[in-house]
């Protein structure tokens, strides 16, 4: 039986990628795990491994495409082999024509109604449609070449008036069936699965808008950094709990061992300490290192460390170091440069932008003193790191010393963790830190 | 309630005006004693003698000049030139004095004066008689710039020029004098403000921009329309300087779609305005791109007839410039 190729979900955010290059042509042979083709997302560039060997009997989804991940784009088989369609009856595919290709490509097959050209949009339809939330596919163009006129909207506007619009259920209030990875266009038969849920179906238009200004079209991963942000606030009570350590033994002992660990290739920064710091207390505070489920608290065998990279306007990114616990400083350090510098040049595999447990962010960079930063789902709690400051600070004896201070903030699921755990939990980074042995 | 022809009323502004105020006086070619060569000063000679209504020498420099010199002075000239098409020697009269006294001289010094010319097309006049001259000075601050197209505004605009304090071109649709009538009331004042335009036809599916002789064909290429189920609202701009973009507007907005008509060449004439005016401040209005129906880029109306109607806008050309605008 063929075997198909799936576009992966190459994140945790990500929900479609690009094939830009396939590496085999159809009726070419290909090992198990050999690189198929190279896929394109908003976050990286990577190559996707075969999923068997055998030979390539058909590409669905042809090089510059871009589809939601979960959709088959190649089947692989013994050549003349049939492809079993996902009605189960099976086809010789060796006579295929691109146009009979399995019914699950989207592009061959557009869901009517949804992806039709619309024409010519003039800019008071744009207007119209956005200020009372009109899905413009579902209003029959009367203008020049099947145009939707202003007149048409109206029309439409004045219809639904009449009948209120109905609540589309969110996908998740949707009952689930079948297995987990079947292909999105099984899952939505209607072609692309619905919008998020219509929050104003009345028919309104903005309150007396102010001055018009410019419209900024999102980028993918705006869009998505805003999906998770919203839905992180939504799913976590956030509470943040603010400590300060003194870095006198860290500071003390990066300037004994930096031109060491540069020997070595490694620029040791300040966030290797604050990851060492954080490993170590998730070590002894284990629920922290945790995701909540409604059965039970998950309690993670791995420390996967999440630290988030801005990439300047784009946005950013939390590449994750794996298995932190068995790193030293020396292998986070060099673990934090080399997953940096690739976010910073989008080349991060799938594997290293997912399966975090924890993460750090280290706003101090541009000189905050500490923030309340928004937790990473489906983590327990993220680390926030403000700017490290030289302050007066009253030492033991009572005296004044100036030192090398930081404010730690760790912003936590209340859900899994009180105020007292947390504060352990964020103790024992401080302590960590100031406890640095020289 | 007497209807009047478009000069008629024009000849009554200055009947009145000149009776209300001595300093009125009217100079330019054959005003004196032929009455004007369209007959727009009949019967003022006569009336207010040789002093207040000038022959002036076949020199529209003198004739604009004379009136900046007397306006300086306290007077109040209504300089006639001949046909617009002869304007252009006192143009620099115009643009570099006339129009620039009030802001150079600080607000001391303004030129209160009204320079009339006929304007435009389809008389069978050709090319030394038929020009439209408005875009040249819609584009001078200092410059109002009138177009009346029907008796009652041509009446109330006319007056509101002379009592104005600073220089205004008054431009009258020569092939309407007679044409065009209308309905103005007796023995009262009528004053139309420099400004406002006019939404003479209430619509809702375009709207039509025109003034002078072409918003009088848009009125009937809109009846017609009516009649084809098109509901078009009419613009008459009135005032091409300085111009009413608020009714311009307002329109647009309404109606989503914008046709201009001018007898002027297309390219930068009066039209690109209006069209900028409606992109700068209607865009997101707009349901189709913005239509102007203009006289052609040739050099000059021609003189031979079948030429002529294929320069001017009519109302079957507008007719179908509508149709085209209300399909798209």
């Amino acid at each position: 039986m063929a075997t198909k190729v799936i576009m992966p979900q190459l994140g945790e955010s990500v929900v479609e990628g690009t094939v830009t290059r396939w590496l085999k042509k159809e009726g070419e042979t290909v090992e198990e795990f050999e690189s198929l083709l190279e896929v394109n997302t908003d976050k990286v560039d990577s190559e996707i491994p075969s999923p068997a060997a055998g030979t390539l009997l058909k590409i669905v989804v042809p090089e510059g495409e871009t589809v939601r991940a979960g959709t088959v784009i190649a089947w692989i088989g013994e050549p003349g082999e049939s492809i079993l369609e996902e009605g189960g009856a099976g086809r010789p595919s060796a006579a295929e024509k691109p146009q009979a290709a399995p019914s699950v490509s989207p592009a061959a097959v557009p869901a009517p109604g949804r992806d039709r050209d619309l024409g010519f949009i003039s800019p008071v339809v744009a207007r119209l449609a956005q200020e009372y939330q009109v899905d413009l596919t579902q209003i029959k163009g009367t203008g020049q070449g099947g145009r939707i006129t202003k007149k048409d909207v109206l029309a439409y506007l004045e219809q639904r008036g009449k009948q209120p619009a109905e609540e589309q259920p969110a996908i998740w209030e949707t009952p689930g069936e079948g297995d987990l990875f079947r292909p999105t266009e099984l899952m939505f038969p209607g072609g692309q699965p619905p919008a998020e849920t219509r929050a104003t179906p009345a028919v309104q238009p903005a309150a007396e808008a102010p001055a018009a200004g410019r419209l900024i079209p999102h980028s993918k991963m705006r869009k998505s950094i805003a999906e998770h942000m919203v839905f992180s606030k939504r799913t976590a009570p956030h509470v943040t709990t603010v400590m300060e350590a003194d870095l006198k033994n860290v500071v003390a002992h990066r300037e004994a061992n930096k031109a060491l660990f540069a020997r070595d290739g490694v620029n040791l920064t300040y966030t290797a300490y604050f990851a060492a710091a954080a490993v170590a207390a998730l070590k002894a505070y284990p629920q922290v290192n945790s995701s909540w489920s409604d059965e039970g608290l998950i309690l993670h065998a791995e420390i996967n460390l999440g630290i988030a990279v801005s990439l300047g306007e784009e946005g950013l990114i939390v590449p994750v170091i794996r298995r932190a616990d068995g790193l030293s400083l020396l292998g986070l350090a060099r673990a934090i440069n080399d997953l940096a510098s690739r976010a910073r040049a989008h080349r991060l595999l799938p594997d290293e932008v997912r399966g975090g447990t924890f993460s750090i962010t280290n706003h101090g960079i541009g000189g905050s003193l500490f923030a309340t930063p928004i937790i990473n789902q489906p983590q327990c709690g993220i680390l926030g790191v403000g700017a490290i400051q030289k302050r007066a600070v009253v030492v033991e004896g009572d005296a004044i010393a100036v030192r090398p201070m930081v404010y730690l903030s760790f912003t936590f699921d209340h859900r899994i963790l009180d105020g007292a755990s947390a504060d352990g939990f964020l103790g024992k980074v401080v302590e960590t830190l100031q406890n640095w042995p020289a | 309630m007497a209807e009047i022809t478009l000069v008629e009323a024009i000849r009554q502004a200055m009947d009145e005006e000149m009776a209300r105020d001595e300093s009125v006086f009217i100079v330019g070619e054959d005003v004196g004693k032929r009455g004007g060569v369209f007959r727009a000063t009949v019967g003022l000679f006569e009336k207010y003698g040789e002093k207040r209504v000038i022959d002036s020498p076949l020199a529209e420099l003198s004739i604009v000049g004379v009136g900046i010199g007397a306006a300086l002075y306290g007077m109040r000239p209504i300089c006639e030139i001949q046909f617009a098409d002869f304007i252009y020697p006192a143009f620099n009269q115009i643009v570099s004095e006339a129009a620039k006294m009030c802001y150079r001289s600080n607000g001391d010094w303004t030129v209160p004066m009204v320079i009339r010319a006929p304007y435009g097309g389809g008389i069978g006049g050709g090319l030394y008689h038929s020009q439209s001259v408005e875009a040249f000075f819609a584009h001078v601050p200092g410059l109002k710039v009138i177009i009346p197209s029907n008796p009652y505004d041509a009446k109330g605009l006319l007056k509101s020029a002379v009592r104005d304090p600073n220089p205004v071109i008054y431009l009258e649709p020569k092939k309407g004098y007679r044409l065009i009538r209308g309905e103005v009331p007796e023995g009262e004042e009528i004053l139309v403000p420099i400004g406002p335009a006019n939404v003479s036809r209430p619509g809702s599916d375009l709207s039509l921009f025109a003034y002078g002789m072409m918003h009088y064909y848009a009125l009937q290429a809109a009846q017609k329309a009516a009649e084809e189920g098109i509901d078009v609202e009419v613009v008459d701009l009135r005032t091409l300087y300085p111009v009413d973009r608020e009714t311009i507007l307002n329109s647009v907005r309404k109606t989503g779609k914008a046709l201009i008509v001018h007898e002027d060449n297309l390219s930068g004439g009066y039209g690109a305005e209006v069209a900028a005016t409606i992109a700068e401040g209607a865009f997101t209005s707009l349901d189709a791109p913005v239509r102007r129906l203009c006289g052609p880029d040739v050099p000059a109306v021609p003189f031979s007839h079948p030429m002529q109607e294929w320069f001017m806008p009519n109302p079957q050309k507008i007719l179908q410039a509508i149709r085209e605008l209300a399909a798209f």
